[in-house]
């Protein structure tokens, strides 16, 4: 693999691990305080997936450019992040948190299915793993958006207001990143205008027949390296004991 | 037809039963007292692991590596899924999960009061793997051999589960008591903090617990609160000492005729002040909860008017479906 492949796959890779960091971050954060028990156990148990999805992708990272997989998630700064903005935002109330959750699992099930055919091995093989796990997470948000997009008026109403906030977001899930065009040439990573479409094709119908509208125009940021404010405040969280001894091993 | 027996003839039986080592089944015949008390104790359990989510819970967004934060979630679903289980287990001696749920929330039901202690530094997570968790096994695979079926299966599955928070919780402590200075401060902090709160878990003293006889007699509990407790600090007071920690107890002594570590006094009048709802953190840990329920409320509406919903679809389609 030459250089800029290398380099090109790995800002991919660590882009798609940061998602899932800030997703199963935002999550755990429900754990002991969600609306009903039996989804403190499903949302920690979706957490610890996602956990695990950026642990493998992080480690992919670690093959191609040694960098140790918790220095990139305790020691960079929030403008070194490549994470989506979508999943920075706070967990905000249970109609953001699953409307959310839908949105990403549907982009992630799209992706997943590509990658499961991608040239480069290792991503293959990953991506083959976790669509088992993913297969579950889909299910249970697409449950939980037609739940409250159908259920009373004032859960439809707090999906709206969700969905209103998330739409212009959704897009930076798809935003290019330098090398993109070599690695759909060499057939590493899928292109990402299909993705977008494919993705459409299925949340658009979905939040429809959920009771929900309003997603035509949606400008949004479209750069990975454009964050909010809301990253900075979740590393100060995630990173405060590690960074107070970087000595330490944990 | 056989004759009616008497509640006499039936409670000598159902005794005889729990001295020949037999299990009571939910739809076993028992005294209301021993239903009572079942319920008393299961759902305490209950709460005490839904409530017990929060302490750890706090630190999740601070664990400082992948693999900690991975664990500590996981950790935590588990004290969920036992306050799942045990609810069940309730629930088959005839309580509603609501209705015990209401009680923890009016503040009307006990739970352990280990988890009115806060939290202050991330090794307080493993310090409550290893002593709290610790404590807890020793309770628990006492009440593995509880003469009710299904709390004693519980116990079986939630023991399992807990060796793997206890033994977390040692291998973080161990590692810190022997890391930088900063870890080795953290470890013996969370240690000064926790050590006296852990040994009260057990109970006040056998002289003034006043459950303990019945519950003996029927098999629900096996051993004193006082026997429990010695037999965790014979165990405990080494592993700590060869991990390099220091025991915030002067009067800390091992006594050769008996082969026991003795300890100083118990603080019991702070046990009391904490357990009658004066604790540092007893307020905040019922306000976590009934916000959580609060904020929860218009989901769990939006639930039932969707499932309502659902049946009358899928009715109607049923009948469109034989025209």
């Amino acid at each position: 693999m030459n250089d800029d492949l290398r380099a090109a796959l790995a800002a991919r890779l660590l882009a798609t691990a940061d998602d899932e960091l800030m997703l199963a971050h935002r999550n755990a954060e429900w754990t002991g305080h969600a609306p009903i028990l039996e989804e403190d156990i499903a949302l920690a148990n979706i957490a610890q997936d996602e956990l695990g999805h950026a642990s493998i992708w992080y480690g992919l990272v670690e093959e191609l450019t040694g960098q140790d997989p918790d220095r990139l998630v305790f020691f960079r700064d929030a403008g070194e992040y490549r994470s989506a903005q979508m999943v920075e935002q706070p967990r905000g109330d249970w109609a953001f948190t699953m409307l959310r959750q839908y949105l990403f699992d549907a982009y992630e099930m799209a992706l997943l299915a590509r990658l499961a055919g991608s040239a480069y091995q290792p991503v293959a093989d990953a991506a083959a793993r976790m669509r088992n796990e993913e297969l579950y997470h889909y299910r249970h948000s697409s449950a939980w958006l037609r739940r409250l997009g159908l259920g009373t008026a004032e859960s439809n109403r707090r999906m709206q207001a969700a969905l209103d906030v998330l739409w212009p977001l959704a897009g930076q899930l798809f935003s290019p990143q330098p090398g993109d065009a070599l690695l759909n040439v060499e057939g590493y990573w899928p292109d990402l205008n299909e993705l977008r479409q494919a993705w459409s094709g299925v949340v658009i119908p979905a939040l429809e027949e959920a009771g929900l509208g309003e997603t035509a125009s949606a400008a949004g940021p479209d750069d990975r390296r454009v964050h909010s404010a809301h990253l900075d405040t979740l590393l100060a969280d995630m990173q405060m004991v590690a960074r107070a001894d970087e000595e330490a091993v944990w | 037809m056989p004759p009616e027996l008497t509640h006499d003839e039936r409670l000598t039986a159902f005794e005889a039963r729990i001295a020949r080592g037999e299990k009571i089944e939910p739809g076993d015949w028992m005294p209301d007292d021993y239903r009572r008390q079942l319920i008393r104790m299961i759902s305490q359990h209950a709460h005490s692991e839904i409530v017990g989510m929060l302490p750890e819970g706090a630190w999740i967004e601070h664990a400082p590596s992948l693999r900690r934060k991975l664990i500590l979630i996981a950790k935590v679903q588990d004290e969920a899924g036992h306050g799942q289980y045990l609810y069940h287990a309730a629930e088959s001696l005839g309580a509603e999960r609501q209705d015990l749920i209401d009680a923890l929330l009016a503040g009307k039901a006990k739970y352990s009061n280990i988890f009115n202690y806060p939290t202050l530094n991330w090794a307080d997570v493993g310090m409550i793997g290893w002593l709290v968790d610790g404590a807890a096994i020793k309770n628990q695979t006492m009440l593995t051999g509880a003469s009710y079926g299904p709390y004693s299966r519980a116990m079986v599955r939630i023991c399992a589960e807990e060796t793997f928070h206890y033994k977390q919780g040692k291998e973080m402590i161990t590692l810190y008591a022997q890391g930088t200075p900063h870890q080795r401060r953290m470890a013996q902090d969370a240690l000064d903090r926790w050590w006296w709160p852990s040994l009260m878990m057990f109970g006040p003293p056998d002289a003034d617990s006043t459950n303990s006889t019945t519950l003996m007699r029927w098999g629900i509990k096996l051993k004193s609160n006082d026997a429990l407790r010695q037999e965790f600090i014979d165990e405990i007071v080494p592993e700590l000492h060869a991990a390099g920690l220091c025991i915030p107890d002067p009067d800390l002594r091992y006594d050769e005729n008996s082969g026991h570590w003795l300890t100083g006094p118990i603080d019991w009048d702070e046990f009391w002040r904490v357990i009658k709802g004066n604790g540092p953190m007893n307020r905040e840990r019922l306000r976590a909860r009934r916000t959580a329920h609060d904020d929860g409320l218009w989901v769990r509406e939006a639930m039932a008017a969707y499932a309502s919903r659902s049946s009358v679809i899928g009715k109607r389609s049923t009948v469109s479906g034989q025209r």
